[in-house]
Parts: structure tokens; sequence; C-alpha cells
């Protein structure tokens, strides 16, 4: 019988396995071997991988993210751990100037193999600086790799690949997916960095999600089957290198194109998805492809402003319709009234 | 003291290194109206004392990181020159393949792991090089050298702080030369402020000497290089210096009225490597002919390097998109 995991058990069994595997693999982040472990990510790893394997940090982003390249120079494979992708904003300077580089300015000689996990906050109240997804201002940046799981078995099959890489990984958790179970192998397994994944396929439309906006789309095209439209779901997986081919393809067949991200609308990663169809796929498009993504401003703290803030499965398949001039049936409303829109799940009771 | 109580080979080589880095600076000077040289050059000319006295106590194991400014800093670890020039050049036969130019220089033979010009961004590099030696039960030193507008930077701070945290065996060594670019101190730090107390604040063990006279620089570094390999943990040195010519390229900036002439010439009179040539000499260390046949021996591996250089072929097209990714 299958074995489910939850996301972050997903995490935390990949970060396991490669320190198993390899000595050189160690991880280092605020509160990584705390009694929370980074919301279960890393709990208890010290206990078995001893505390310079699994190693607190001063409160200094910027310096850390030079020390785990300069380990990695010196032969060393880290993980560096942030809470928020927010706190990861202080390292940029490291990230875009030394470990994108590194490689390249050096002619070849050396690189930088380490990952740097990020993850996106949401809801009760996370706000303007506990929630932003850059995963754009990431993939924007040549010499990074930057990936971001839906799910479990992605969570773990990516992060072992991105250990197991030689470039600099940012690998970008959403907070939304912890707690979402998938089947996931005991064993050590690969995911494809650059390889996307088609989650649903579909004949009427092509939507390509990012991160949790993947369970979204899953969930309008529910909605869409019940209005009698197919649509192809794709899950990007990595943002960069991108996976061009799976997405012309879907898009070449269905002709129509949404592109459904957990990040900002203007110069995001969606304007990309769109920019790739127009291109390289500007014959077969039957509609103009849509954007489903943030709108232009910082992330409101009250439940009462957020709800209007972050697109769900209903603003995916409205698109979806209105590019399909189908009009919604009556017989099935779109969305089930929700108690409350700040959290994943009713389990979900906050403060996280 | 008399340089007789050191060993006289070790204070020949001393002199020998600066006066290498100063004819290949130089050299730079003299070639870069030529407009070949299409980068900037950051030189350190009346800066040679302090890589030259640190660097004198490292194995080619242990590892250096530097700035903008570190010619010197490549060439007293060990950095191949002719690799150096043909990079400045921009050629293929560079130590980046033409890809990084003088504010990139690396020689992983000589433990020379990185030189890159965001002030402060290679010293928690340095730091992290020094951490995996620990959990890697290697015998190794890391050096970071950087200059006084680094410890205007947090990434500074939060270095020291690490490598007290850890003990790590690093040395920072910071290369007071009064400005970052044309600001000088004045505007930059508060009175009555000594940059290396700065790092006493953190707890890590701190001096302070004239970096300007290499035997200072060279006793000072012997111990703090020893107590890393111990593994007693860093220490911090601060050496005060003047660079002669503007902050990048090869002329003189008097014109610009950002440096006192006479503040200028008070150092000039301080020359180090005139100053260690003059104490040789009164010692009986080393003649004059014995001197001029060290600067003959250099001036040939300099042009010789050039025109290494000059005759190096410029990198093919195909690779502008090499390299980005590591396989």
């Amino acid at each position: 019988m299958p074995r489910e995991l939850k996301f972050f058990q997903a995490i935390h069994e990949a970060t396991r396995q490669c320190m198993e595997q390899d000595p050189a693999v160690y991880l280092v982040g605020l509160g990584a071997p705390d009694p929370k472990g980074i919301f279960g990510s890393t709990l208890d790893l010290h206990k078995i991988f001893g505390p310079q394997r699994v190693m607190d940090m001063p409160a200094s982003e910027n310096a850390m993210t030079g020390v785990v390249i300069g380990s990695a120079l010196a032969g060393m494979k880290p993980i560096l751990t942030h809470q928020r992708l927010d706190f990861a904003l202080l390292s940029v300077e490291q990230l875009v100037n030394q470990a994108s580089n590194w490689h390249y300015m050096f002619g070849g000689q050396k690189s930088i193999p380490i990952v740097v996990r990020m993850i996106v906050g949401r809801g009760w109240g996370q706000g303007p600086q506990h929630s932003q997804s850059l995963h754009a201002c990431f993939s924007h940046v040549p010499g990074l790799k930057v990936v971001m799981p839906s799910t479990p078995h992605d969570a773990k099959g990516l992060l072992i690949a991105a250990v197991e890489d030689s470039n600099p990984v940012i690998y970008i958790e959403h907070r939304w997916l912890y707690n979402i179970s998938g089947e996931v192998p005991v064993e050590p397994y690969r995911v494809e960095l650059g390889k996307a994944r088609v989650a649903r396929n579909g004949t009427d439309l092509t939507i390509v999600a990012s991160s949790y906006m993947t369970l979204e789309s899953l969930r309008a095209a529910e909605i869409l089957q019940n209005e009698g439209v197919s649509a192809e779901v794709i899950d990007v997986r990595t943002l960069k290198p991108l996976d061009r081919e799976t997405i012309l393809q879907s898009v070449c067949r269905t002709g129509r194109l949404i592109a459904a991200d957990i990040g900002w609308c203007t110069n995001g990663f969606s304007a990309e998805i769109l920019a790739l169809a127009a291109e390289q796929a500007f014959e077969s498009l039957k509609a103009a492809p849509v954007r489903v993504a943030l709108p232009d401003c910082p992330t409101p703290t009250s439940p009462a402003l957020a709800k209007h803030y972050y697109p769900r499965a209903i603003h995916v398949a409205a698109q979806a319709l209105k590019m399909l001039g189908v009009n919604p049936s009556e017989r099935h409303p779109a969305e089930p009234e929700l108690v409350h829109y700040d959290v994943p799940d009713p389990s979900f009771t906050g403060p996280f | 003291m008399r340089l007789v109580m050191m060993e006289a080979p070790i204070a020949r080589k001393l002199h020998e290194q600066m006066l290498r880095i100063r004819t290949v600076e130089e050299k730079i000077c003299e070639l870069y109206s030529e407009q070949e040289m299409r980068c900037p050059v950051h030189l350190c000319v009346g800066q040679e004392a302090i890589p030259v006295g640190v660097c004198a106590h490292l194995a080619p194991e242990d590892y250096v990181l530097s700035g903008h400014r570190s010619h010197g800093h490549y060439l007293a670890k060990g950095g191949d020159l002719k690799a150096m020039m043909a990079e400045i050049y921009g050629r293929v036969t560079g130590c980046c393949m033409g890809k990084g130019g003088s504010m990139h220089l690396v020689d992983l033979d000589a433990g020379f792991l990185a030189a890159t010009p965001i002030v402060g961004s290679t010293v928690p590099i340095g730091v992290g090089a020094a951490l995996a030696s620990v959990m890697r039960g290697e015998d190794r030193v890391t050096v970071v050298f950087f200059g006084d507008a680094a410890v205007e930077e947090g990434v500074l701070c939060e270095s020291i702080n690490f490598a007290v945290l850890k003990k790590l065996p690093v040395v920072f060594v910071c290369e007071n030369n009064a400005y970052s670019v044309n600001s000088p101190l004045s505007v930059r730090q508060p009175p009555g402020h000594e940059i290396y107390e700065i790092a006493r604040g953190h707890g890590m063990e701190s001096s302070q000497a004239d970096g300007n006279d290499v035997i200072a620089v060279y006793e000072l570094a012997g111990k703090a290089v020893d107590k890393a390999r111990r593994g007693d943990g860093p220490t911090f040195l601060e050496f005060k210096t003047y660079r002669w010519l503007e902050h990048c390229g090869p002329n003189d900036d008097s014109h610009l009225e950002c440096r006192s002439d006479v503040e200028l010439q008070e150092w000039k009179e301080r020359c180090p490597v005139r100053m260690l040539e003059d104490r040789l000499l009164s010692e009986g260390i080393a003649s004059r002919e014995e001197m001029r046949l060290v600067a003959a021996n250099i001036t040939t591996e300099m042009e010789e390097a050039v025109r290494f250089a000059k005759s190096s072929a410029f990198p093919e097209p195909e690779l502008l998109l090499k390299h980005i990714y590591a396989p």
C-alpha cells in the first residue's frame, strides 16, 4: 500500500536521507534545531546528526549566506533555511552578486552547491513582510535555479535533486502546502530540476500554475469540468530552468492559456509564461492569454482585505469560462461559501 | 627590532615580493593608456607591505580572499602572474578565461580562493571556507583582506560575530588606507574611533600596526596565523596604510583635491618598499647589487607576462553562454 506523507514530512525525510548519504550535507537555519523545527520540516534532526550538522545561527542572514557559500567552495553541501522568504531578502547581496555569478565569473572554476529554502507565508495576518512571493526576482537572475514544489512527492524529489545539484538552488515552499498529504516513496529519489508536471490532462485550455496555485488550479479544473470544459493543469515545479517544451506542447494543443501564479502580476512569473506563448505559440492561440496573479499591492493583514487579495479556484475558473465564452450554469455553484479565507483548512487555528 | 634577529632569507623574500607587486602595478600604469586593458584596475601601489607580510605565513593550502584591490593579495599568495595579466587583458588564458577581469581573480592551486569587488562581500565567504575546514578536519587557515569601508558594512560585524562564536581559523585583515573611493574616513566614521576596536567589541582579539612597515605586519600576522592554526580562533588586524594612486586607474588623483599633497608626500616618504630596502642595506642583509639583480629578474618576468597576455587569444563567442550552470 502506498505510503502517504505530509508536505513538511517529505522535506524532513529528504533532508535526513541527504544527510545520511553524504557527510558533506549540513543544515543551517535560524531555529532549525528548535522544538518547532521549521514547522516540523527539520524537527529533531539535530538529535540524529548533532549540532554541527544541524546548526542554529545568528540572525545574520547575509553573512550566513556568505558562510554557506564559502563552505560550499571548500567542499560542503549546505542547506540554508529561512522561516520566511522575506527574511532571505537580507541575503540577496550574497545570492545575486556571489552565488549566482560564481561559476561564470571565475571561468567555470568551482561552483556553489547550496540549497536555500524559503517559505512563503499566507493567511492569519501574515501581512506585508511575512508573505511575499518573490520567486520571479530570483528566477530573473542567471546562475540561480528556482524550484517550487506543490506536492509532497515533488517536495522530496526536488529537494534531493537540489542538494545533489552543483549550483545554487532556491527552494521555495508555500506555507499552505505544509499540511497536504500525498504519496511519497520511502527510498530516496530525484525529481529532475527543469521538468514540469502535467497535473491534470485536458483539451480545452492550459492552466500553467506555480506552487500553491497548482492546488487552486486543480480545483478550478473540477469546477470547469462541471461546466463541460476540459482544463489541462501544468505544475511548473521548476521556474528556472523553465520547462518550455511541456508548456508549449500543451498550449499548442489547447490553444488557450491561463498562467496562475502566487506572485504579483506586473513583471511577474505569469508574464513570462504569456511571453513564451506569444513568442513561440502565437499561431496556435485561439484567445488572448490571461494572467491570474496577485494585484499590484502589498499584502494586507486584515482577513477582510486578504480575502480579496488572493485569487482562488473560482477566479481561475471564471477567467477560463470567459475565455471560452461559456456562461457559468446556475446548477453548479462555483465555490462553497467559506467561513474563513485566511486559513488553508479549518484545522489551522493560528498563529502560524 | 633589528632585522638580523629575523632570518635574512625571509627579509630578502619580503623585499622581493613587495618589489614584485610594485613593479607589476607600475607596469600596468605604464601600459594602461594603450587602452588594451579594458577593465577597471584598482592598484595597490603604496600598500604592498600588508599582503606580503601576511601571506609570508601561509601555505598554498591556506585560503585567501580579497576585494576589488586584490592584485597584491593574489600575487603574494602565489597567484600566477601570467594568468592575472591575461585576465586583465580579457584573454581566454586569463585566470577566469576573460570573464572576470582585474576585479575577479582566482588561483585555486595557490589557495587564492577569490576576489570580488563588492565591499565586504567576500568576508563571510572566507569565514564559511574556514567553517568548512573545521567541519572537514583540515589544517587550513583562511585570511580575508578588506579595506576600511568594509567595516561600515553590516556583513562585516555579522561575520566577526560568527567567527568568534565558532572559534574559526580565520584572520581578518583590514587595510585602512583612509579613503573609500574619494570619501575620507572623516565623513564615514565618527572621530576618535579606531577600527580595530570594533572587533574587540565582538570579543575578537584585535591589534593595530603600521601597514607600511612590512616587519611589523609580518610579526603581527605571524601570531594571528599561528593562533588560528592552533585552533585558538580568529584575530582581527588593522594596518594603516595609504594608496598612492587614484581609487581606480593608473593616475595620480591630486587634481581632484580630495586628498592633500602634503598627506600624499608624507606617506610616499614612508614607502614600504624603500623602508625595507634601507634596513636591508644598513643591516647588511642585502647589497644594492643583489637588489638590482632581484629587480631585473622581476622586470623580465613582468615583461614576459605582458607578452603572454597580449599574444593570447580572446575568448570565442561560444564562451558567452558557457559556465552559467556547473554540470
